[in-house]
């Protein structure tokens, strides 16, 4: 595994309960390559609180995933509203989910720590109108 | 714990994964907000939550969560059921709402897990 192996994703936002089909395939994918049960696990975790952020606040988007012996880099794409503050946005329990989410057990505002917690950098771009990007990545120690 | 103690403790009734009932649980976390799980829950975790919908299967599976209480009776529909035996995971549900079937597990000796992933 020399190469860098990229892996593309798209995130339908329509359908809630299909929510996390593209982190359980690189959750897949990580395993088979040797990864160890912490890294997959990080990315995982990290992937998923993205891929859900993107169908239940933007309407879904894209994930482009690299993955090399030394990283693995996960850029999450979505044309959403953008996020007006991203300090605001990144403490715990801030949120502006609505109920109708609350209800499927999400939109307690832990997702965007979560995923800094998880991964070793994180960079988020975000215009209001526009959209979001959330790059993360985990380095293999 | 294994398992089937589980059950038993909890009188509980298996929907999927009755073969895995000899697998052993280490700690156990119980709530219905699955960001909560995805911040604390550690190895070899059983999870109670009164939350039923396919999503909490797959933070299960994120986490590497191999067994589920679906606790205050509620049952899981067929589709969950399918996704957690895709998972090879053990689903029950108990009568019980969450803090008894918690207070009872402890009691039990099964202890919490709240150490958080930093
Ligand atoms: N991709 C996104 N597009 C627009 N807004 C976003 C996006 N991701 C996050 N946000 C905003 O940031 C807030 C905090 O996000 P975070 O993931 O921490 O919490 P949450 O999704 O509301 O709840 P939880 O993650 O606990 O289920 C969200 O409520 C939302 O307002
Ligand atoms: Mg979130």
């Amino acid at each position: 595994m020399a190469d860098t192996m990229k892996l593309h994703y798209t995130v339908d936002a329509d359908d809630f309960t299909v929510a996390g089909e593209a982190s359980g395939a690189v959750k897949k994918v990580l395993k088979q390559l040797g990864f160890s049960s912490d890294i997959i696990r990080k990315v995982a975790v990290a992937m998923y609180e993205c891929e859900i952020n993107m169908v239940i606040h933007a309407d879904g988007g894209v994930i482009d995933v690299e993955i090399t012996p030394e990283k693995i880099r996960m850029i999450h794409s979505d044309k959403g509203p953008g996020i007006k503050d991203i300090e605001k946005a990144m403490q715990e329990g801030f949120s502006t989910a609505d109920e109708k989410v609350r209800e499927l057990g999400f939109g307690a505002g832990m997702g965007l720590p979560n995923m800094k917690r998880y991964t070793d950098e994180m960079n988020i771009t975000t215009k209001i109108g526009e959209g979001t990007v959330v790059d993360m990545t985990v380095y293999v120690k | 714990m294994k398992l089937s103690e589980v059950k038993e403790i909890l009188n509980a009734e298996v929907v999927a994964g009755e073969e895995f009932l000899d697998r052993e649980v280490k700690s156990a976390f119980g709530s219905d907000l699955m960001s909560d799980v995805l911040a604390f829950v550690k190895d070899q975790a059983l999870l109670l939550t009164g939350l039923v919908n396919g999503q909490v299967i797959r933070t299960a599976e994120m986490m590497d969560i191999k067994a589920i209480v679906f606790v205050r009776g509620k049952k899981p529909t067929e589709d969950i059921a399918e996704l957690a035996k895709e998972y090879q995971m053990v689903v029950m549900t108990t009568d019980y709402t969450l803090y008894p079937s918690c207070g009872k597990l402890y009691c039990a000796g099964l202890v919490p897990n709240e150490e958080r992933v930093d």
